[in-house]
């Protein structure tokens, strides 16, 4: 309970600072040339592009150590962070091909980048209908570890292959082997915004986590009221897993 | 008489195969005995490739342009069709928890379902690819080998991956369709790279063109069956 709500302020916070990213984006930060203002929503698209990944890795880590460790926090911390993942991802789908339109002259392209992001969408879909599938939640752990693992593994085969198939997207200009070639004022913008962006993925995931924590409370206690009804002579029928 | 270690280790890589065959066959024989399930495969894979020939406007597009997505989009549906067979046909009389109780490892059961879904893949792929030929008059005879190696390579990623997650899905509430829900997003890597080289192949181009793909087809085959080995046990244990 104190988590979820400690997660609400976390995301709170990184939603007033959200604002002030748009505030600096807008008011304090140059206009590319090339691309003008549309080239603004990059300081939302490419932090929400890191965390989508990132959530996806943290993910398959967490479903590694699940597999040997057998401890819930990490199932409950590795479906938070898919869920967190799934909105990053949403993000980063809407917010591309609103910059698509003006700068690529369409609204959609089978870019490697944006087919990855794409197919990580769709993993992470997959990822969480299967944990809804699943009643049993010992099951149910084991199952998303193996998915979250097999989906880690995957990620770099996708990457691989889209960029082999074709690629349309600008060039990493921040996160490549020599300097960063952005100016220091974007830079800087995009850095404040990435920092926003991880405290929204602290948020979120630390809401969902407390959210699974109270849900499998809720089904304890349901359970242990069936168990007492059917001892007082009253015919339950049991608890529900759902 | 006490082994050495080598030794020890040779007879247990040669248990673990032996069982899987043993596995293996159990299954095929079933499918041969009935034949209900390798026929419907063959008649839906027959009518995929009919749908196909509907699905295009033949005074625009010739077919060699739409030969390789024709071929690779049969193959993946006929995958998945063969795959949500593989474990749920253990469900009946509890036949899996059998399986699990007798003293054959979790490797050699993955193993085992791995080999009889390759060969349920096989044979409905061996009717497809004539009547692709056939239906869409394209001529690989002279390509024949290295198409059948390039099929084969894929084949074995997507059955690989669809083996670990078809003994998941089946636990799970609307299994059927869970399981391409679960493994397109996986099918994507080999059947882009096996319809890049088929391409190539049926445009006359040498297979070396396609050197990089047929690598990623390869490493992906090799790291989903590592992956799968190693994991398939926590998918069925109790």
């Amino acid at each position: 309970m104190r988590l979820a709500r400690a997660g609400r302020w976390v995301t709170l916070v990184g939603l007033v600072l959200l604002a002030g990213v748009y505030l600096r984006a807008l008011a304090f930060t140059p206009i590319e040339r090339s691309q003008g203002p549309a080239q603004k929503i990059f300081y939302l698209h490419m932090p929400a592009a890191v965390w989508a990944e990132l959530a996806m890795v943290l993910v398959g880590l967490a479903g590694v150590f699940y597999l040997f460790l057998k401890d819930p926090r990490l199932d409950r911390f590795a479906a938070a962070s898919a869920e967190a993942g799934t909105v990053f991802a949403a993000i980063v789908l809407t917010t591309g091909p609103i910059w698509g339109k003006p700068i690529w002259g369409t609204w959609w392209s089978w870019d490697a980048r944006l087919t990855l992001t794409l197919l990580l969408f769709f993993l992470y879909m997959g990822y969480l209908l299967l944990r809804s599938a699943t009643p049993d939640p010992a099951l149910r752990a084991r199952y998303s570890a193996v998915l979250g693992i097999c989906g880690l593994v995957l990620v770099p085969f996708i990457h691989l292959s889209t960029v082999m198939f074709r690629t349309l997207h600008p060039a990493p200009i921040v996160l490549k082997p020599s300097q960063p070639s952005l100016p220091g004022s974007m830079l800087i913008t995009l850095l404040f915004s990435f920092g926003v962006f991880t405290l929204l993925y602290i948020g979120f995931v630390m809401q969902r986590y407390g959210l699974s924590l109270l849900r499998e409370e809720l089904a304890a206690r349901e359970r242990a009221a069936a168990v007492a009804r059917g001892r007082g002579g009253g015919g339950g029928d049991g608890g529900d897993d759902a | 008489m006490p082994l050495g270690r080598g030794e020890r280790g040779g007879r247990l890589v040669g248990d673990t195969l032996r069982h899987a065959w043993t596995i293996a066959r159990k299954d095929l024989l079933l499918e041969f005995r009935t034949r209900t399930a390798v026929l419907s495969a063959v008649v839906f894979t027959a009518l995929v490739l009919t749908v196909f020939n509907f699905g295009r406007d033949p005074t625009a597009v010739a077919t060699i342009d739409l030969a390789p997505s024709i071929l690779w989009v049969t193959f993946s549906f006929a995958a998945i069709l063969a795959l949500n067979r593989a474990f749920q046909l253990e469900l009946e009389n509890e036949a899996l928890e059998g399986l699990l109780v007798s003293p054959i490892s979790r490797t050699s059961l993955y193993l085992g379902k791995l080999v009889a879904n390759l060969m349920f893949v096989a044979v409905v792929e061996c009717v497809a690819l004539p009547l692709f030929v056939l239906f869409f008059d394209v001529s690989v005879w002279r390509v024949l080998a290295p198409l059948i190696a390039v099929i084969a390579l894929a084949t074995v990623g997507f059955v690989a991956v669809g083996t670990l997650f078809s003994a998941m899905v089946i636990r799970t509430r609307f299994a059927e369709l869970m399981l391409p829900v679960l493994l397109l997003p996986f099918f994507i890597p080999p059947l882009t790279g096996a319809v890049q080289a088929t391409a190539r192949l049926l445009d006359g181009r040498p297979l070396s063109e396609a050197a990089g793909w047929l690598r990623l087809l390869a490493a992906y085959d090799v790291a989903f069956l590592v992956l799968a080995t190693l994991l398939f046990p926590h998918t069925v244990d109790e």
